[in-house]
């Protein structure tokens, strides 16, 4: 296990793997009446007026605009990446989305239509969604993201080996991912679906935190389920107290799930008060999500002319 | 300044239809009472809200005259399937007008609009709903076939939870077939007047519920009543104490519901983070004007830095401010009275040698405000760990054992409430058999439930409430 990137306080928690498995399991568990409980005291938080617009124009700015299927084709690559850059064209002042997020072999065509916007472009990788392959194979698949220009890639963990207890192997995969990565952005996706407790999800945050990702993110949106409040608490916490014992700030992505304007609020009263403010950019929360955008486009358009305008007033791709 | 603020988002105060005036309850009717009115006011504004008419001691005869009648000819004999009726139609009645009594607890109260809205209210109407249950099964309670009520209740309540303590009193007393005369809080007794109205709305018969508004006299009044069969009180440990003075060598029957200094206790194996939702929770919740508030923290010393480093963080985020702001987490102290004697302890705690941590929140400039304080490094011999203070301030000591830890909690002449925090089972039961407190809570704080008894130990009272073991309370067993 290489060690070269973990912050000289965790240091030791990186030397082998018995001390990383001696570590993650130290870490305080997670109650979970407790902290279902705080996630749904924190929803309802009553958000208006200026406060409410100011919100929905940050979550448009952190989303990873996303489609991942078999039948994606250039042509929706393109158009996609078109509304990415104006999600509202009748309001030009809306801003545009933080990313577009599609697989490897549509990174090249989003990177074209994404040209000189300042718009990321993110690559799933890995043998996504279930990380099922030899490491040559996710690595190739990274490299092919990377070439293609992508500048974020989100992978995903070996999640059979993390449950397996081999924290090892999980490391190590994510360290030379990262270091496939050169310069793109690596999240880290942990499947928090997959991963059946609230332990689990704060070892797994710890896990990608320690081999460097510089997010970490909920779920491929393949699994059910994918984003919940309570989990991603639990990754908030993480990223904050991962600040507290290093003074570096790691970002935080929900995926799956969230498509209406009142969850994204949800999940941004979350950010502001249980990671803090300093959380409140692009750069360290964003949301996966497809049909998100519409919702808060036309939210968008409700706070600003002060009656609802209808879905048809809004792109549907 | 924050990039993001939230927006105030006041709730109507329309919506509590507050009225001019309000008078006692008596014999079905709303009376002129015959004592000094007083003004009811808004803590969070110090501006007047209501005129309350007070009983006098003809009044309080009156009623409990009424409360008599409507026992011996009405209630009584009623068959419990139809007393429940009536308690089944409160409870809808309560929760149909939910936001209206929301809003006037807060507005009375000071309380923040999310408490009176997500807790007291909707409480308030579970526990008529659990008691209508009972009304008809008392043969099955455990107490033998056909228990007997005691007669007419005189019921003394607090200002803490004036809605939901007056349900705790209420549901179980008419459940159980008797009538009763209730006193709410001198500072706190509009809500309860507007349950007089649910009664009338209910069609309940007269009698059976009187309110008599009023001060510690009036309480003294019904108290001594010889009409009274039992009392029940929920208020200060000294008042209880006179109470029991006054009672003893009379039949009537006393529960006593009284004050606290339950401890919380943090072990280094705990879910840290929601052990520190749990604190905020046991000490923060309404003010802490909580008789069962986690107010002494005892942490283990290993995680003591850690934890207290997590609670200032977390204790900042806590909103302070207008009470009717759905995102208020902390509203209005009740009384300048209370303001004034948690200011007193807490200064007494700081000239003790504590070390004093207040969160930065900015007080409004009307209304009696306290900012949530945390004072450290108090030892067992301080006031602030023995008294008290019933506001948000909240005592951290540290132990080293289990047994150090059980020997600080139990060592209070209190006994209501005990947190505990541990991710080991076994220590959880190990410790559940030590503490001397009526309502143990493992990994959560202040959760409650009309089926689950409430009560204390030692000067924290006696008789529980709630539960099929609060229904011995009004019945001859």
């Amino acid at each position: 296990m290489a060690t070269a990137s973990s912050p000289a306080v965790l240091a030791d928690a990186t030397r082998d793997e018995t001390s990383l498995s001696r570590f993650l399991h130290g870490l305080p568990g997670v109650d979970q009446v407790g902290v279902e409980a705080r996630a749904a005291s924190l929803g309802t938080r009553s958000i208006k007026k200026a406060a409410k617009l100011w919100a929905i124009d940050t979550a448009i700015s952190m989303v990873d605009l996303t489609t991942l299927e078999g039948a994606d084709t250039r042509g929706k690559v393109r158009s996609l990446a078109a509304k990415a850059r104006r999600p509202d064209p009748d309001r030009p002042d809306t801003p545009p989305v933080a990313a577009v997020c599609v697989y490897p072999d549509m990174a090249a065509t989003a990177v074209e239509a994404l040209a000189g916007t300042g718009i990321g472009v993110a690559s799933v990788a890995t043998a996504f969604p279930s990380g099922r392959s030899s490491r040559e194979v996710k690595l190739a698949d990274v490299r092919l993201a990377v070439e293609a220009g992508a500048t974020e890639v989100d992978m995903v963990i070996d999640r059979g080996a993390f449950l397996e207890g081999r924290y090892g192997h999980v490391f190590d995969e994510i360290r030379a991912v990262k270091q496939a990565c050169g310069d793109a952005h690596l999240k880290v996706i942990l499947e928090t679906g997959e991963l059946a407790t609230y332990d689990n999800v704060r070892r797994a945050s710890w896990l990608g935190l320690l081999a460097g990702g510089d997010f970490i993110k909920t779920s491929t949106g393949k699994v059910s389920p994918a984003a919940t409040l309570p989990v991603t608490h639990v990754m908030l916490q993480a990223v904050r107290d991962w600040y507290d014992v290093t003074g570096q700030l790691r970002g935080v992505k929900p995926a799956g799930g969230i498509r209406s304007t009142k969850d994204a609020l949800r999940y941004l009263v979350a950010v502001r008060e249980v990671a803090g403010e300093e959380w409140l950019t692009p750069e360290l929360f964003r949301f996966g999500a497809s049909s998100l955008l519409g919702d808060l486009v036309l939210q968008r358009r409700t706070q600003h002319d002060g009656h609802y305008s209808g879905p048809d007033y809004v792109a549907v791709d | 300044m924050s990039v993001w603020e939230y927006a105030p988002a006041p709730e109507s105060r329309d919506l509590a239809n507050l009225q001019p005036k309000y008078r006692p309850f008596v014999d079905g009717e709303f009376v002129d009472g015959g004592g000094e009115p007083l003004t009811s006011i808004n803590p969070a504004t110090e501006e007047p809200l209501a005129e309350v008419g007070t009983a006098s001691e003809s009044d309080v005869d009156t009623a409990v005259r009424a409360a008599r009648r409507a026992f011996e000819q009405v209630w009584g004999p009623m068959p419990g399937a139809e007393r429940a009726k009536y308690l089944f139609r409160i409870a809808r009645l309560l929760q149909e007008r939910a936001r209206e009594l929301a809003v006037l607890e807060t507005l009375d109260n000071g309380k923040p609009i999310k408490e009176s809205r997500d807790s007291d209210v909707p409480t308030a109407a579970a526990h008529f709903f659990y008691h209508a249950g009972w009304a008809d099964k008392l043969d099955y309670a455990g107490y033998g076939p056909d228990p007997q009520p005691l007669g007419v209740a005189g019921q003394i309540i607090p200002w803490n939870f004036p809605l939901l303590m007056l349900a705790w009193k209420i549901a179980p007393a008419l459940a159980t077939g008797n009538t009763v005369v209730l006193k709410p809080a001198e500072t706190t007794p509009l809500s309860a007047l507007v349950f007089a109205e649910i009664c009338q709305q209910a069609g309940l018969p007269a009698g059976v519920v009187n309110i008599v508004p009023g001060a510690g006299d009036v309480g003294s009044l019904l108290v001594r009543h010889p009409g009274i069969d039992k009392i029940a009180f929920t208020g200060s440990t000294a008042v209880g104490k006179e109470i029991q003075y006054a009672v003893a060598g009379t039949p009537k029957r006393l529960t006593l519901e009284l004050g606290g200094k339950a401890a919380n206790v943090v072990f280094d194996d705990a879910p840290l983070d929601q052990a520190v939702e749990g604190i905020v929770n046991g000490i923060f919740f309404n003010q802490g004007h909580v008789c069962c508030a986690g107010s002494r923290l005892l942490v283990q010393e290993s995680v003591a830095e850690e934890l207290l480093g997590k609670l200032r963080a977390r204790v900042s985020t806590l909103r302070l401010g207008d009470p009717l702001d759905k995102n208020t987490d902390i509203g209005a102290i009740n009384s300048a009275e209370q303001l004034a004697k948690i200011r007193e302890l807490t200064a007494a705690g700081e000239d003790e040698g504590a070390e004093r941590w207040t969160s930065p929140c900015a007080l409004p400039e009307r209304g009696f405000f306290f900012a949530p304080t945390v004072l450290s490094g108090v030892e067992q011999s301080m006031r602030v760990a023995r008294e008290e203070i019933f506001g948000p301030v909240l005592s951290v000591l540290t132990f080293r054992t289990p047994e150090e830890a059980v020997a600080k909690a139990n060592n209070t002449p209190y006994g209501l409430s005990a947190g505990l925090w541990t991710e080991k089972g076994s220590r959880i039961l190990w410790l559940a058999d030590r503490m001397r407190a009526g309502v143990v809570w493992a990994n959560t704080f202040n959760r409650f439930d009309p089926a689950a008894p409430f009560g204390g130990y030692q000067e924290s009272g006696f008789g529980r409430e709630g539960g099929r073991t609060g229904l011995e309370a009004y019945l001859h067993v």
